[in-house]
């Protein structure tokens, strides 16, 4: 964890049109200075706010976060209007524009009072490790599971309950009273005697004269009036009647239209475009040679789609044509043979001396794992609208960083950033595949080479085959137990880490642990996919601890339990989803349950999942899921995410497998890379824990546990260990089944 | 040119008959609530309906939804009832998360309530296991199907069926 000392000091000002806007200076001095020529020619509304209160007393968010599902405009208005003591009913959000004062550094940097700790991977961004420190200034984020723990919690709720004080500070003076005489209620502020009282937005221009304090005291769990209720979403009326705009329904006037196909390899580019086969094509405008993919522009997608089609081309030749996905692991196993062999580990963790537990150990289990890639797939794919006209970029997208992404047009079209208009619309799911600027680069220079406004869209088979890949791994385990069957030693080597550094962490007492990692770069591009490292760790993990507990002859429940005696948070999650699960109770003939727990993005989430085996496939038919992010801020937008990522979780368990096949990606649509469905989807349990801990995210802490649990199910019906996913490639047959006694 | 008509308007357009419906509707009559998912019928995000049945308009070829009645999310709620009962279910249960599949899951939903009010759980799985919902909305779409059903059949107790 990192830490930013800096204070920041908060302002006020006047927006014009009547609206008095509450802002909250990031950085100490003189910030026009500092964001002038950053702003300079952007539209004059976009000043450095979060709350704003209209004549007609309604306050609206100001949220610098994109909704992908998430609900987190819902959430984080609740969190700011609960500090206001707002009225729910008069409580409007607007997304923030892709701007300096919105991004997530200038949060990091000092937004709020007093020492602030952030996650990981954020510090890591803002320092520019993952990206250069100038293009970390330009991150507008959302992802790893922080809008909640950081913007909600550092910047909607102080900005709410700072602009509460000043609200009550004017009334006082307003009024001659003392300011203690005074008390907040759904948007007025009314005078202990019943004689006075003032809406908000009568109170508004004087207030916002007024310095908001830089420590406003944020109320206590007890004190919430919206936090913690179930409120409905803001956005769902929109996405039921079809009025939602998603990036791809963006309709300037005079619009045409584009798709692209890439390299089928990474890396390589095009080498010759033979456009004779398409020009009698009706409503064909242009082909454009991107340098490593091909754009046909056209009246329609599907004119575009159909020449682009039909077009030659020739991709060069290059050094990956040949690479199978076996090779890929083939390589990743020689490479941790080799870092092993020559004492070049990698080290994550270590704890003890594991190398001499294992010497005097009773027992010693070992086993290995594989993952595959695996694509986000989400449901709206990659696209974009961009036009030039007058000296600027307009660019309508769906994106998780849309400052960010104004900086890649800006550079792609080397053009200052001033002149970059993006327009946000919702996305049609992200998992973090919409934070990678591609698509939005090849559309900016598409229409630098028309006159008119043009919407990139990819096909499917372009969106899955040129995404940003979850990476393939292997991971190995080794552990000793002593003669009662505890874990005395873990070790563990995987390869290729990213983020979040803990991932491969685990919360069990163990005295002697030692893990590690090699590093093999393969041509295929990695990408940030719901919950990250989380993904692969949690299923290696809780799969290995579940065959220690297997080994030791031990129920694999209680054997977890018994190693978190020190973790009263992870077994008060873990007890309630055994109590609920029914842990105990006996099951139907080829049917199994299992069990996993996993922390990330600050959130402990503890599975149980039932299967049933009919004909050697697997059906998930129930899953219980208990939850402890600290606070449920939105309880049905935990149930939500809960539910969403044990169904995104069991889709990449049971199906989700991206192969590499002569260099490119092997599979296209949703027939080879398929999902679970509606008659696979098992009910779902969700019990949330709200212990008053730090408040985690929980986009992605769903995801994590239920690969292992599920995996460790099949072994509890089967006697089969998966230790290679997905599930599909496995024969579970009657044949294989009768192992049950390996313990 | 061809006649279309949707939602009850009828539109002349100069297109290539085989263009698939799912563009025609986007891109020429500018009815962008239903989407573009796979193109392959997979995924079931640009499902319309056919003279009241779920049809996958990216793979439809315009000319065979020529003098027949094309139905879009945008054309499924009634001026005088208001919202459709699924649409109102989908509230309730607060089904939708990213919501991109959604007008395509509310479409064959309504199909299949047209056809059966008492749907039971695997009526359901045949009905919608056409769609991906990559946000996992599964477990909220069965219960609002199920609450639709029990709306629409207190509605036809109550008085003429609903004309979604």
């Amino acid at each position: 964890m990192g830490k930013w000392t800096r204070r920041a000091f908060i302002s006020a000002g006047v927006l014009t049109g009547g609206a008095v806007v509450f802002g909250i200076a990031i950085r100490p001095g003189n910030r026009a200075d500092k964001v002038s020529a950053l702003v300079a020619g952007a539209d004059e509304t976009l000043f450095n706010v979060w709350l704003k209160i209209s004549p007609d007393n309604r306050v609206t968010a100001i949220i610098p976060h994109a909704d992908m599902g998430q609900g987190v405009h819902t959430t984080l208005a609740m969190m700011l209007a609960d500090e206001l003591d707002a009225d729910w009913t008069l409580v409007d959000f607007m997304e923030a524009p892709a701007h300096k004062e919105y991004a997530n550094y200038a949060l990091a940097r000092g937004y709020a009072a007093g020492d602030v700790e952030f996650p990981s991977w954020l510090v890591d961004t803002v320092n520019g490790i993952f990206l250069l420190a100038t293009k970390s200034m330009n991150l507008q984020i959302t992802g790893g599971s922080t809008s909640v723990p950081t913007t909600g919690q550092l910047g909607m709720r102080v900005a709410g309950a700072a602009t509460k004080a000043v609200l009550l500070q004017a009334a006082a003076s307003t009024w001659g009273v003392p300011v203690n005489e005074l008390s907040a209620h759904k948007s007025t502020i009314i005078h202990e005697s019943g004689a006075q009282s003032a809406t908000y937005a009568e109170l508004a221009r004087n207030a916002a004269e007024l310095n908001l304090p830089v420590n406003p005291i944020l109320k206590t769990a007890d004190q919430f009036t919206i936090m913690g209720t179930d409120v409905q979403r803001f956005d769902v009326p929109a996405k039921v009647d079809g009025s939602a705009v998603f990036g791809i329904d963006a309709m300037p006037p005079g619009l045409k239209y584009a798709t692209v196909k890439a390299s089928p390899v990474f890396g390589t580019g095009v080498k010759s475009i033979d456009e004779s086969s398409i020009q009698d094509m009706p409503g064909v405008r242009k082909v454009i040679n991107l340098g490593d993919a091909v754009a046909v522009v056209a009246d329609g997608y599907w004119q575009a789609k159909k020449a682009l089609d039909k077009l030659a081309i020739e991709f060069e030749q290059g050094e990956n044509d040949a690479i199978e996905q076996s090779d890929i692991f083939t390589r990743f196993a020689l490479a941790m043979d080799q870092a092993v062999r020559n004492g070049e580990e990698i080290t994550d963790l270590t704890r003890g001396n594991a190398d001499a537990a294992m010497e005097s150990a009773n027992i010693i289990v070992d086993a290995e794992y594989r993952v595959p890639y695996l694509s986000h797939a989400p449901m709206e794919p990659m696209n974009c609208t961009a036009w030039l006209h007058d000296d600027i970029c307009e660019v309508w997208t769906g994106t998780q960083n849309p400052l960010g992404f104004a900086a890649e047009v800006a550079d792609a079209l080397d053009m200052d950033i001033a002149n970059v208009r993006l327009h946000n619309g919702l996305l049609g799911g992200g998992f973090g595949r919409r934070a990678f600027p591609d698509y939005v680069i090849q559309a900016a220079r598409i229409a630098a080479e028309v006159s008119y406004p043009v919407k990139l869209i990819w096909s499917r088979e372009e969106d899955m085959r040129h995404d940003h890949y979850r990476q393939a791994s292997i991971s190995r385990f080794k552990a000793a137990l002593d003669s009662s069957g505890k874990p005395t030693a873990w070790i563990n080597q995987y390869v290729d880490k990213h983020d979040p550094i803990e991932a491969p962490h685990i919360p069990y007492g163990i005295e002697n642990q030692f893990i590690h990692y090699t590093d093999t770069k393969t041509h295929v591009p990695w990408g940030f996919w719901r919950s990250v490292d989380h993904s692969l760790h949690a299923f290696f993990t809780e799969s290995f601890i579940d065959e220690i507990a297997v080994r030791a002859g031990q129920d694999p429940y209680r054997y977890r339990r018994d190693l978190l005696n020190h973790e009263p948070r992870f077994r008060a999650v873990l007890d309630l989803v055994a109590t609920k699960s029914d842990w105990d109770a006996p099951l139907p003939e080829n049917w199994g349950r299992g069990i996993a727990i996993h922390k990330s993005f600050g959130t402990i989430v503890a599975q149980v999942v039932e299967v049933e085996l009919v004909a050697g496939k697997v059906f998930p038919r129930r899953a219980f899921c208990a939850v402890d992010a600290g606070f449920a801020m939105h309880p049905d937008g935990i149930r939500a995410q809960m539910e969403s990522g044990i169904i995104f979780g069991l889709t990449a368990a049971l199906y989700g497998e991206i192969s590499i096949r002569r260099g490119a990606v092997a599979q296209s649509n949703f027939h080879d890379y398929p999902m679970l469905r509606m008659n696979e989807s098992p009910e779902i349990e969700t019990y949330i824990i709200n212990s008053g801990e730090k408040v985690g995210g929980a986009g992605e802490p769903g995801t994590p546990a239920i690969a292992p649990a599920l995996v460790n199910a099949i072994f509890n019906a089967t006697g089969k260990r998966i230790r290679e996913l997905p599930v599909r490639l496995h024969d579970l047959g009657k044949e294989d089944l009768g192992a049950k006694d390996v313990a | 040119m061809i006649t279309l008509t949707v939602n009850g308007d009828a539109h002349e357009l100069d297109v290539d008959p085989t263009t698939p419906l799912l563009w025609v509707i986007r891109e020429q009559i500018g009815l962008t609530g239903t989407k573009f998912g796979c193109g392959i019928a997979q995924c079931g995000s640009c499902t319309v309906h056919l003279d009241g049945s779920p049809i996958r308009a990216c793979v439809t070829p315009v000319r065979s939804a020529v003098g027949r009645q094309i139905t879009t999310i945008e054309g499924i709620s009634d001026p005088i009832h208001g919202l459709h009962p699924v649409q109102k279910a989908w509230i309730d249960e607060q089904v939708p998360q990213c919501g991109y599949c959604q007008s395509g899951q509310i479409m064959s939903a309504v199909a299949l309530l047209a056809g059966n009010s008492s749907p039971s759980d695997s009526d359901i799985d045949l009905a919608m296991s056409g769609h991906i919902c990559r946000c996992g909305t599964y477990p909220r779409i069965r219960r609002g199907i199920k609450m639709a059903a029990a709306a629409l059949r207190s509605e036809s107790e109550e008085k003429e069926p609903f004309n979604g």
